[in-house]
């Protein structure tokens, strides 16, 4: 659940508190049991077996250091899954918040119809990713597609699964329709959080709607955008697998996937545990940075607010 | 004040346009038979096989082992989504309980090892999961599909935040009237949060109905695909046709989705709050 992972650490104690020695215990049970059989076990498993080497026929494994890492990280395929990713992450973080924050805009504006402008942008939210990828398959098909007619009229005559440009725009726009709805829904609660008494003054301040924009609202809204961004970033890296998995129908073959992806291709369909773990705690430093950094806006963001 | 613009309209429109058009486009295709749409591409228009292809994908055995259909898809979807939703608001607020309300040794540890669920997404550790559910013999069980997901903590600290902002003198009066521990939370704390409950049980029913990776690995017995795991075999079946079953992938889609954006829609309200209030 990636849109729910803030936590605000201000004020964490209750001035009246049970004594009761046992009753804690037993209330945590459920929840530490199952955090240490499907969290802690797995993390660690991933963490040890990314330095050794597996059999793949099963006799063993041999510690060799940060073979797996060297390895990965000097291969020209993780390379290029790499600079995908990042290119993909940007382009749908970048797009779905631009999108969304236009929509959000509008729509506290307008006073007809502005309940069902929102429902009609946020439902969204409730479509799986992979069946946003099964519908995104069909818009672009090769054959009864609508948007492969459409770019064919610009004389782009488009190739899902085929071409390696192709296969990433098509899940690329997918991915960025999918993320709207949520930027939309934070963005539009931002906007109404700003009181009516700093929007007259700034009405009154500055006449033109563009600059005042600029000057006054984005900057209240900061706070929500930077928070948005790591969101955004994280629902690119690992929210997507779905999308890309449907759009390509399973069979990678030479077209783009994103480095979670590669994870489980490895893993899954190559065998080899020690390099998809590894890729795993690569990744798991790399969230744990953009966590560190999602910490350090929030304690920003509590006060400006 | 405020102008409101012609403009402002005409964008929020081609908004609209580019969220529902390919929803709506995938409804419409699902109303045509396959062959149509073979030789003319997804349809503008409301065709006359919607009650044929949905009792198809609804009723019809399919798979390899021919004991799966739409319902009993529809089915583990459903004991998926709650499983998910009211296993982990159970346990969450237990859990957010104590960490709230009681003092004792190695609370902050407790804290701390639940925190770090946070840091680490399901697909980044997805392998060492597989092998270790697989080992606990979960595979192909609603347990092993259910459970491994509650592990991250995110209700925990939603009703973590909640408790801290219930006001201390609700514990005190409690304690003055001899309240102990289960009958403040059962009398007093569960009623207080009951939007709350809500609120979060809409997000994790959605999360719940949507997941797709985890399904994927844990069910390989077709008796326990949900829709969203069905998706994966109409993929399958798609590369192999001829003429592939445009209209019911398309009505899948349309099923799969159906149950969650009418409950987000309706509890609209709810959802949001839970959505932006737990995110803070």
């Amino acid at each position: 659940m990636v849109h729910a992972r803030l936590v605000r650490f201000g004020g964490a104690m209750k001035k009246v508190q049970f004594n009761t020695r046992s009753v804690p215990y037993l209330l945590l049970l459920p929840q530490l049991s199952i955090v240490a059989i499907f969290f802690l076990w797995p993390a660690a498993e991933a963490v040890r077996s990314s330095f050794y080497l597996e059999d793949p026929f099963g006799f063993g494994a041999t510690f060799v250091g940060f073979d797996n890492f060297i390895d990965t990280v000097t291969s020209s395929d993780y390379a290029r899954v790499a600079r995908f990713t990042t290119v993909f992450t940007l382009l749908v973080t970048f797009l779905s918040l631009g999108i969304a924050l236009l929509l959000a805009v509008k729509a506290d504006k307008v006073l007809r119809g502005a309940s069902s402008y929102k429902t009609l942008l946020m439902w969204v939210y409730a479509v799986a990713p992979p069946v946003a990828g099964l519908i995104g398959v069909m818009m672009f098909d090769q054959h009864v597609g609508p948007m492969v007619d459409f770019f064919a009229l610009f004389g782009w005559e488009m190739q899902i699964g085929v071409n390696y440009f192709d296969t990433g725009f098509a899940m690329t726009a997918t991915a960025i329709w999918k993320q709207i709805p949520v930027n939309f829904i934070f963005f539009l609660s931002g906007l109404q959080g700003i009181s009516k008494s700093v929007q007259e003054a700034a009405s009154i301040d500055c006449r033109s709607g563009f600059r005042r924009f600029w000057t006054v609202t984005f900057p209240l809204l900061a706070p929500t955008g930077f928070f948005l961004l790591i969101i955004n970033i994280t629902y690119a890296m690992f929210d997507t697998f779905g999308i890309i998995d449907v759009v390509l129908k399973g069979e990678p073959g030479n077209n783009p996937v994103t480095l979670v992806y590669k994870v489980f291709l490895d893993g899954f369909r190559g065998n080899d545990l020690g390099g998809s773990s590894a890729q795993s705690v690569i990744l798991m430093i790399l969230v744990f940075v953009l966590t560190v950094i999602q910490f350090r806006l929030i304690e920003r963001r509590v006060h400006y607010t | 004040m405020k102008r409101i613009k012609f403009s402002d309209h005409v964008i929020l429109l081609a908004g609209v346009f580019f969220m529902v058009a390919p929803v709506a486009l995938a409804f419409l295709t699902s109303t045509h038979d396959a062959v149509t749409i073979y030789k003319s591409g997804m349809q503008f228009t409301f065709g006359d096989q919607f009650l044929q292809n949905y009792e198809t994908v609804l009723t019809r055995a399919g798979g390899f082992t021919k004991e799966v259909d739409g319902l009993v898809m529809l089915k583990n979807s459903l004991i998926l989504g709650l499983g998910f939703a009211i296993g982990k608001i159970i346990i969450s607020m237990l859990a957010a309980y104590a960490i709230v309300y009681f003092r004792f040794p190695f609370a902050s540890l407790c804290f701390w090892v639940i925190f770090c669920t946070l840091l680490l997404p399901l697909e980044v550790r997805i392998l060492p999961s597989y092998e270790i559910v697989q080992g606990l013999g979960m595979v192909n069980t609603y347990s092993g599909l259910i459970v491994p997901l509650i592990a991250s903590a995110t209700g925990t600290f939603f009703f973590r935040q909640f408790f801290l902002s219930v006001p201390d003198e609700l514990l005190e009066a409690a304690r003055i009237d001899g309240a102990g521990p289960w009958k403040f939370f059962i009398d007093i704390l569960v009623p207080l949060s009951k939007t709350m409950i809500a609120a979060i049980f809409i997000i994790m029913f959605v999360y719940g109905w949507n997941q797709y990776l985890w399904p994927t690995l844990i069910t390989t017995e077709e008796s326990l695909f949900t829709l969203v795991r069905g998706i994966k075999q109409i993929m399958q079946v798609w590369i192999g046709a001829q003429i592939p079953d445009f209209n019911e992938a398309m009505a899948l889609a349309i099923l799969a989705m159906l149950p969650p954006v009418v409950i987000v829609v309706i509890f609209q309200s709810w959802f949001i709050k839970g959505l932006v209030e737990s995110d803070k």
